[in-house]
């Protein structure tokens, strides 16, 4: 089903990844600014997808409302600026009043649902709470990333698992010296009467044994842990999908979802939209 | 969340939407814990175009709901331009300022009037997701 996929490669990993990608993302898109800097004083608006929330502060004179689907981004948000005002919702069932909004923004935000039908309803949702009239900011990731060092170009596969990897956090903890072997001296028997020597010698035997035993476990189980260690850090790498968007596609979806394009172009590897709510 | 937020928010099970009381939100006035930031700054223009924006009727009933039913049944008209504002409609936009902006509920509960549906605030954050069987 396409919303446990989403599940899996979408919500699970943006909380998972939530502090790390929190401190990528601090630099605002020229266009974005733009757009919010263009609304009129007191407007109200939405950022649906607002992550860490950077897109919050640009206009002073607007109130922006910020939703995620992460709680863990919408955490990272209200720390870096507890005056943003954010909440957790899907944006699929956003919780604020519709036909309301002056406008609205959502930024790399509706190339994470995983089927067409799913972008042009969530878009066609975010749209039904602006005010007819009201404009709404799309970005999507692009298929033809030419220049990025990602490498995405026409022709490829739209669907993709791009992968995010996570800081090692643990660094220096394996770099243990090798264990020295303990040559093991001989008992001195000089005080040990003769004719009790064979046995002394025989339970000296065992608990050497018992000692050697003791230390193979301790091995095997300090062997266990580096292991796990090992998996942890592939674990650390994470996949969330993305529909690459084609020249053309994201009006095409904007139209379908009943709006009209009044701009659209190409910054930094995202197509973007500026729809209108009719 | 500030208390202004309170004026945006509904019942986020789509079903409510047929319904006239999945807005605004019902706050437990017990339940809720309220904080007031004076450091937000006093900007009459931004708060007049805002007012223009906001219905008053929710305004009512969520400030009802936090135990204040002080405010006026009727959405206050202040004139536009802000340097023909009286010392009385100073007064009130001051007063307005200091509920919608600055008071925020730092924890809390709401629920929706229709579907009863209790939605959280912890640490200042409303959580309006549903669980798998309202979404």
């Amino acid at each position: 089903m396409a919303s446990a996929k989403e599940e899996e490669y979408v919500h699970k990993v943006y909380n998972e990844i939530a502090s790390h990608f929190s401190q990528t993302r601090y630099k605002p898109w020229p266009i974005v600014t733009k757009f919010l800097n263009d609304q009129t004083m007191g407007s109200i608006g939405i950022d649906v997808g607002c992550g860490n929330g950077k897109y919050l502060n640009i206009n002073p004179d607007v109130f922006i409302i910020g939703s995620d689907r992460s709680d863990g981004l919408i955490s990272c948000a209200h720390e870096i600026n507890n005056d943003y005002n954010v909440l957790v919702a899907d944006g699929m069932n956003l919780p604020h009043r519709d036909n309301t909004f002056d406008f609205a923004i959502s930024i790399a935000v509706v190339h994470h649902w995983t089927t067409r039908e799913r972008r042009i309803q969530a878009i066609n949702h975010t749209l039904s709470k602006v005010k007819v009239g009201g404009q709404f900011l799309i970005y999507c990731w692009a298929l033809e990333q030419g220049s990025s060092r990602r490498g995405y170009h026409e022709g490829m596969e739209q669907d993709v698992f791009v992968p995010w990897v996570l800081q090692e956090k643990n660094k220096g903890s394996s770099t243990q010296g090798k264990k020295k072997k303990k040559s093991i001296a001989k008992p001195d028997l000089t005080a040990i009467p003769p004719h009790e020597r064979a046995d002394f010698m025989a339970k000296w035997k065992e608990d050497q044994e018992k000692l050697r035993q003791e230390e193979l476990k301790k091995e095997q189980e300090e062997e266990e842990s580096k292991q796990k260690k090992e998996e942890e850090k592939a674990d650390a790498t994470k996949y969330r999908f993305y529909h690459l968007y084609r020249e053309g596609e994201l009006e095409e979806d904007c139209i379908s979802a009943g709006a009209e394009v009044v701009s659209t172009g190409y910054e930094k590897d995202n197509w973007y939209v500026i729809a209108k709510k009719l | 969340m500030k208390f202004l937020t309170t004026n945006f928010l509904k019942c986020s099970v789509s079903a409510c939407d047929i319904s006239n009381d999945n807005f605004p939100l019902q706050y437990d006035g017990s339940k809720c814990k309220l904080v007031q930031n004076e450091d937000i700054e006093f900007r009459p223009e931004f708060l007049l175009n805002i007012l223009d924006r906001i219905e008053w009727s929710a305004i009512l009933q969520v400030a009802a709901d936090l135990g204040n039913t002080s405010l006026p049944p009727n959405k206050p008209k202040l004139n536009i331009n802000v340097d023909e504002l009286t010392e009385e409609e100073q007064i009130i936009l001051r007063d307005l300022h200091t509920l919608l902006l600055q008071t925020s509920i730092v924890e809390g509960e709401m629920k929706c009037k229709n579907c009863g549906h209790v939605y959280y605030i912890k640490n200042s954050i409303p959580n309006l997701l549903l669980p798998p069987h309202l979404a």
